[in-house]
């Protein structure tokens, strides 16, 4: 199994590479240090909910309401804003609101015993359905000073914030999942939720806590989002979370639970990023993109198993 | 074999039903003491307009949900038909509506058995294949419009008036809804087929070893959807008369939200054609009648995904206490 998920991100890697070889050839603009920095900015805030949802795809759940948990959030930032709260606040109730719809998932889910999938489609509609109900065809548009900095700053004029967040993230999560008890018991759950029961692992309240986190991750890429644009309608991050999972699975995590790995859904991050910010650069319109990554998703999850099919098994 | 069965699923899920027609009566009762427009003529037309759009739609989303999967790309195919349907009305106005049709159904199923051979040979998972072909599906329609719209006076004569003209007073919309929905009644209660997926769905391995061809069905499953959605997508260009990118765009939610109300599983093996009826006449009374009650429309998607909360939250709970009701009367099969 170690074998494979190695293997994996090394087709992960090989594809990165070519990828931006194809890319610095095609266009002079490619490898420009400003303009590589520039570009992570398009993908870092799905990429830091990617981390919490390669907890929760492990764990064989799932959760559909990361966009709309976003566009609550912001609507909730954005309307605070206009009643004078400071940036502190701001990014203080984004973090709280998202907290708190992810704990909303995670105890009817954990609560009710109901499949993942239909609760978050639920809440999907409710959370992003609460942002058109407060804000209709309107915009919050208004912000404090110095609020754009989060999601428009650099370190140095050169590293982006959110980059910064998103590495200090990663490590995080890598560390949590890959070299700490709470790892090895999502992966025993993820794998076989009925033994690691038997085995004395709190299965349920391990699934809530992940979706908690998931909730707090999606508030925090929405305070970074709504500081980037600096402006939220309800429609906004719109399926940001197909996006989100497709990482996901792309990186090499079984939606079937139970397996995967952190460094592979971030090196998927970039193999997306890389390929999204070559074609703008070829002014390739930006939906042609759900065509490569719907063909990408397909292709990465079928080639395993037909190659699997066609080369007999060596073991 | 098939009445213990039958005697089984009766109980809990027409008592879940029942439930349901009561609440769609009181819902009916209070909105037209509200807005007596809502039992107008022209206002139940459109109902059952949309309705039966959404009830045939529901209907194939609940083959997918009874096997255990789910087809995420019905909505992306029914835009993608509908787009392809509508360049050709555009491009040869005089095409007749039979080979509209024909071309509906065509593109629909072969688009339905793309999902079908990834799921059913490749043996992927349903809900990343699904995913995968909404997203391609979905820059298909861009591909193949460039972006641009058709709109009403673009299209042939006869595509629009076809499923909008009636027979009866009803719309051929309708009819061909419920021709729809009578098939997937027979097919699922009455055929061996039918009974299979249901089979699939409650236990795969029991199912494979009584001699149930696993590939075969679900190859049928997604290519019924496919089908259905093909024509659907038509249908729906026609209903509204344009077609654009984002045609029925989230509308694969709501026909699973439809089967989720109507007590459909989305674990598999449970879900019967009147409870995705009743899921579907829920959901769409509920996102017509607002704008009547003077509810902005925008609080449609707040409303609906409280409903479907609702919905399952009560149906877990009816579920636990029959868990509970039958732990306390001692498995049958259990020694005294």
């Amino acid at each position: 199994m170690t074998r494979l998920w190695k293997r994996w991100e090394s087709v992960l890697v090989v594809l990165l590479v070519a990828i931006c070889a194809v890319n610095s050839v095609a266009s002079p603009y490619f490898l420009d240090v400003h303009n590589l920095f520039d570009s992570t900015a398009a993908f870092t805030e799905k990429a830091i909910v990617a981390l919490s949802m390669t907890l929760v795809i492990i764990g064989r759940d799932i959760d559909l309401s990361v966009a709309a948990i976003i566009a609550l959030c912001s609507t909730a930032i954005g309307w605070l804003a206009t009643l004078g709260v400071g940036s502190f606040g701001l990014v203080a109730a984004g973090l709280v609101v998202g907290t708190a719809a992810g704990a909303c998932n995670g105890a009817i889910i954990t609560r009710f015993r109901i499949q993942a999938l239909v609760v978050t489609i639920g809440t999907m509609s409710l959370f992003r359905g609460i942002s058109y109900a407060v804000l209709g065809d309107t915009a919050y548009t208004s912000y404090p000073e110095g609020f754009d900095q989060l999601g428009q700053g650099a370190l140095w004029g050169l590293v982006p914030y959110e980059l910064l967040v998103f590495a200090i993230l990663a490590i995080a999560f890598t560390i949590a999942v890959h070299y700490t008890v709470i790892g090895r018991r999502l992966f025993a759950y993820g794998s076989n939720p009925d033994a690691a029961r038997y085995s004395g692992i709190a299965v349920d309240a391990h699934r809530f806590w992940f979706f908690t986190i998931n909730g707090t991750m999606s508030g925090l890429a929405a305070v970074l989002l709504t500081s980037r644009i600096g402006a939220t309608r309800p429609n906004i991050a719109t399926s940001w979370e197909l996006d989100v999972i497709a990482v996901v699975v792309l990186g090499g995590v079984s939606i079937l639970g139970g397996s995967g790995s952190l460094p592979g859904v971030i090196l998927a991050v970039f193999v997306l990023g890389m390929l999204t910010f070559g074609l703008g650069l070829m002014n390739v319109p930006g939906i042609m993109m759900s065509i490569v990554t719907g063909l990408l998703l397909i292709v990465a999850i079928a080639a395993p198993l037909v190659i699997r099919r066609i080369v007999p098994r060596r073991v | 074999m098939r009445s213990p069965l039958r005697g089984a699923r009766r109980g809990p899920a027409s008592r879940r039903e029942a439930a349901l027609v009561a609440i769609i009566a009181v819902l009916v009762v209070a909105i037209s003491i509200r807005a007596p427009v809502f039992l107008s003529a022209g206002s139940l037309d459109t109902l059952i307009t949309d309705g039966g759009i959404l009830a045939m739609m529901a209907l194939v989303q609940m083959l997918a949900l009874i096997t255990g999967g789910v087809d995420l790309s019905i909505a992306a195919t029914m835009a993608l038909v509908g787009m392809v349907t509508a360049l050709v009305s555009r491009a040869h106005p005089d095409l007749p509506v039979v080979l509209t049709a024909l071309l509906a159904l065509g593109l629909g199923a072969v688009l339905g058995a793309v999902n079908g051979v990834l799921i059913a040979a490749v043996r992927m998972p349903p809900i990343v294949v699904t995913l995968g072909t909404m997203s391609l599906y979905r820059g298909a329609v861009f591909l193949v419009s460039g972006g641009t719209w058709v709109n009403a006076h673009e299209f042939g004569p006869g595509y629009l008036a076809f499923p909008t003209s009636r027979t009866l007073g009803i719309t051929h919309i309708c009819w061909i809804a419920a021709a729809v929905i009578a098939a997937g009644y027979v097919l699922l209660g009455h055929t061996a087929r039918g009974r299979e997926l249901y089979a699939l769905g409650g236990n795969r391995s029991a199912a494979r070893y009584v001699g149930i061809r696993e590939s075969r069905a679900l190859m049928r499953v997604y290519c019924l959807t496919g089908l259905v959605g093909g024509l659907a997508g038509y249908l729906w260009v026609a209903r509204y008369a344009v077609a654009y990118t984002e045609t029925a765009l989230g509308f694969e939610l709501q026909t699973i939200a439809a089967c989720v109300i109507g007590g459909v599983s989305t674990a598999g093996g449970k879900g019967r054609v009147l409870g995705c009826l009743l899921g579907a006449a829920f959901l769409v009374i509920i996102l017509n009648s607002l704008p009547m009650i003077d509810v902005s429309p925008f609080w449609q998607m707040a409303i609906s995904g409280a409903a479907i909360l609702g919905a399952v939250i009560v149906n877990s709970r009816a579920e636990a206490t029959r868990r509970k009701a039958v732990r306390l009367a001692g498995s049958p099969e259990a020694p005294r």
